[in-house]
């Protein structure tokens, strides 16, 4: 027996054991975070059940009814809820179980998240006559619809009203729609343009060029471009009336009727009366709401497709400067810098600036490149529009720049490594056919180690990807108004502010103005921002196997 | 010493053919001139005060036991020294009458002239047709039919055409060490160099491969000038026509083929040919 136990030691296999486990347990861990993100994000966007409540108010003040979603429950003890001053009935036992409802309707009750107690709770019921609508404005709304009026007169009741609702929301989203695009495209090309020649205006001023018939020409087109404001500002405001008369007024908690303006509804549903099919496609148009459309109320509602955006050409734009950047450094440390004391300190920074804390290239990046780089550059390029700076603020292409600098060690180390691991009879082999050196390096060493330079990428943009702290001194704001990317010339505005899902996270969760609404939200942020910087490494990791694939007599 | 008894010592008499009237190293058109050349590495000398005249059209071997300074001296005619950083050299190499070691050498230049074969294959990671390509496309040939030519006949010339006809796009690292060596020596006489250095080319090979190799010298030296450096004295014999023999940085004896493995004037190289030591 003990010669067995002796065998089983010698021969390894504990230590196979200890190292499955220890694998095991990183599994489980990795899977169990995404799938506690996973769970908490998704669910948010499925339609619940709403709840008409008939409740004894804990402080005694008699039967109050309530409308909600129960989003969370916990069991606490009868005793404190006690101390905490509720009315609770004799004989209850020690425990009981309480409901987050959430009861929406902030305009009206000023809270829209309140716990109950389930032994005050007399009766409750999922109606299916109740409506949920989602509004602009003020959250979720919850209640009967009583009657639609048009210009305050009653058009629809009763039964029929939810129909006729749902009719005339068809037809205030598609004007709404319209109205979206004046504003975004055609006003917004507009103050672009009317601004451009502002500033050309300022420029010729500057200069001494504004000679009267360049200000007249100015001028004139200034006219233009006010006329077709004019015209569109009326096409505008005759929209914003043709939608703004229709109303629906609602019996909501404790019986107390509310006139909702339908212009401010986004979307109206019964989630007691969907059937299984169609709360998966409500949950769906949600789901594609969330990553397709601009956010609204403060980020806890709406969608954060700004932030994906903005997370993605950054990270995309960081790649661009990076790898050139740190592939030229690697060049030059490995394959023409005398091997020396010299060279084996700048290794040694190089690998130290791997190390120096995020926030501190942020602290960085805002002192060079948004103060020093970007003040001078507004002083030479951009006069006409101070003291507005330009690139003298935070913006896109600041938070490249600090990026890239972040995880320029990256790039170079792994770019180092793959020179060095070029076997030097390849190059032997170039420069005794009468290359030069720096034809063998651009025709045989560059290629065969590109494999190492992707991978150098790949660990760039994940660490890039996740990266917050710096870029909250640099250029990410809570909301942007306009994407970095649109149809005014020159299309890509690199001086503009940019929305991060970092940061993003960081906002919604410690920011937002209301902590229970925007919960899961969190979480499925989270989740996003994990898929998102998975899709980027996916993308740098295809490449690089393909490469590898063409040059594999490395991995021999 | 009788010549049985260096038969005894493995070489083949039959293989020692070669017309003994011709392999008169004063009666040839010399190539490259090496006079009084001392190389050190940093403080080590590799080389001392070598002189010898390789001869046109000519198969020279360098023969002597490991670190001798052979392959140093062969890596002295295209510069490949250079690489290494602490080297020094002095005394002078001509290549035509040239001094290959003058600043206006362009280095590029000279080894487009001297090609050099190395000790293990070392094809790129590239089709077997952009590798004989490489140094065409150096010097500026775009010509895609030019290029077809000078590729076939390369590969021709390294014997390996027959081979490699129908998979010329295929990667080199997928054929075998012995075409692999063959393809590097298309790649090399591709460029039409005067000179082709061969560093040990067949030591990694096996058997059959090395005797392919060797064949292909004998058919190369009509073209071109070779040398070659060996450890294998069988495979000097066999294949070269003039031999010299290294000692510890210094020339011993350098003399026709048959001369040094016959009837050696020096005793080292007696004993070493006749595998006393070495």
């Amino acid at each position: 027996m003990r010669n067995d136990m002796k065998s089983w030691w010698r021969s390894g296999a504990p230590w196979i054991w200890l190292n499955a486990a220890a694998v095991s347990a990183s599994l489980a861990m990795v899977i169990g975070l995404l799938g506690l993100i996973a769970y908490n994000g998704l669910g948010h966007f499925w339609p619940h059940a709403v709840w008409a409540i008939e409740y004894n108010a804990a402080d005694g003040s008699g039967t109050q009814h309530l409308i909600g979603e129960i989003t969370d429950e916990e069991v606490t003890s009868v005793e404190r809820m006690r101390h905490a001053g509720a009315q609770l009935p004799e004989n209850i036992g020690e425990d009981l179980d309480r409901y987050l409802l959430k009861t929406g309707n902030r305009d009206v009750s000023g809270l829209d998240f309140r716990w109950i107690l389930q032994p005050l709770i007399v009766e409750r019921l999922r109606p299916h006559d109740l409506v949920v609508f989602e509004r602009t404005e003020w959250g979720n709304f919850y209640g009967f619809i009583k009657n639609i009026k048009q210009d305050g007169v009653i058009v629809s009741e009763g039964n029929a009203a939810w129909l006729e609702l749902q009719a005339r929301l068809e037809k205030i989203d598609e004007v709404r729609g319209q109205i979206r695009h004046l504003e975004k495209g055609e006003i917004g090309a507009i103050n672009y343009r009317i601004e451009q020649l502002r500033l050309e205006r300022r420029r010729l001023e500057l200069e001494g060029r504004d000679t009267p018939e360049r200000l007249a020409q100015l001028d004139s087109e200034r006219q233009v471009l006010q006329t077709q404001f004019g015209h569109l500002r009326k096409e505008l405001d005759a929209k914003y009336q043709a939608i703004s008369g229709d109303s629906v007024t609602m019996a909501v908690m404790n019986r107390q009727e509310v006139e909702v303006p339908l212009a401010k509804i986004v979307r109206a549903y019964r989630p007691n009366d969907m059937g299984a099919l169609q709360k998966a496609g409500f949950y769906l148009s949600k789901l594609w709401e969330f990553v397709s459309a601009d956010p609204r109320e403060a980020n806890t509602e709406g969608g954060i497709f700004p932030a994906i955006f903005g997370t993605v050409i950054m990270v995309m734009l960081m790649s661009v400067i990076v790898t050139p950047f740190g592939v030229v450094a690697a060049v030059y440390l490995r394959e023409y810098a005398r091997q020396g004391p010299l060279t084996r300190l700048i290794r040694i920074a190089v690998n130290n600036l791997a190390g120096v804390p995020s926030i501190v290239y942020g602290v960085f990046g805002l002192g060079f490149f948004v103060y020093f780089l970007g003040g001078n550059i507004d002083q030479l390029f951009y006069p006409e529009a101070l003291p507005a700076p330009t690139f003298g603020t935070p913006g896109l292409m600041w938070a490249s720049l600090t990026l890239a600098l972040l995880t320029l060690p990256v790039v170079i180390v792994a770019t180092e490594e793959g020179l060095a691991r070029i076997p030097s009879s390849i190059r032997e082999g170039s420069l005794a056919l009468g290359a030069t050196k720096a034809e063998t390096l651009w025709r045989t060493v560059l290629p065969m180690a590109s494999p190492a330079m992707m991978t150098g990428l790949i660990l760039a943009v994940a660490r890039a990807a996740g990266e917050v702290a710096p870029l909250m001194l640099v250029g990410v704001v809570k909301l942007a108004p306009s994407l970095p990317l649109d149809g005014n010339p020159p299309f890509v505005h690199l001086d503009r502010k940019f929305m991060h899902l970092g940061f993003h996270i960081y906002d919604v969760g410690f920011q937002s103005p209301n902590v229970e609404a925007a919960r899961p939200l969190v979480y499925a942020t989270a989740l996003l921002l994990v898929v998102v910087i998975l899709v980027l490494n996916m993308a740098a990791i295809a490449i690089r196997n393909r490469l590898r694939e063409r040059y594999r007599e490395l991995e021999q | 010493m009788s010549m049985e008894m260096k038969n005894a010592q493995g070489i083949d008499p039959s293989v020692i053919p070669r017309s003994l009237e011709s392999n008169d190293l004063s009666r040839e058109d010399h190539c490259i001139r090496v006079r009084n050349l001392n190389l050190y590495y940093g403080k080590a000398q590799a080389l001392k005060d070598v002189n010898m005249d390789i001869a046109r059209k000519r198969v020279t071997a360098f023969i002597g036991p490991s670190g001798c300074g052979k392959s140093t001296l062969l890596r002295c005619f295209n510069r490949m020294n250079d690489l290494v950083g602490s080297v020094r050299i002095e005394g002078s190499i001509e290549l035509d009458g040239e001094e290959i070691n003058a600043k206006s050498v362009q280095v590029a230049q000279l080894r487009q002239r001297v090609g050099m074969v190395f000790q293990k294959p070392n094809p790129f990671p590239k089709s077997i047709y952009e590798n004989v390509a490489y140094g065409l496309r150096l010097q500026g040939v775009k010509s895609r039919r030019t290029l077809d030519d000078i590729i076939e006949k390369a590969l021709r010339g390294a014997a390996l055409w027959d081979e490699v006809k129908d998979r010329l796009h295929d990667n080199a690292l997928g054929i075998s060490g012995g075409q692999q060596q063959r393809l590097v020596i298309a790649r090399a006489i591709a460029v039409e160099p005067e000179v082709l250095l061969l560093d040990e080319p067949a030591s990694a090979l096996d058997p059959i491969s090395t005797l392919k190799i060797e064949e292909l010298i004998d058919e190369l030296k009509d073209k071109y000038t070779i040398v070659i450096v060996t450890h294998n004295m069988q495979q000097a014999a066999r294949v070269s026509d003039f031999t010299a023999f290294m000692y510890l940085g210094k020339l011993i004896e350098y003399d026709a083929t048959n001369k040094i493995f016959t009837n050696p004037a020096e005793k080292m190289t007696e004993d070493y040919v006749t595998g006393r030591y070495g």
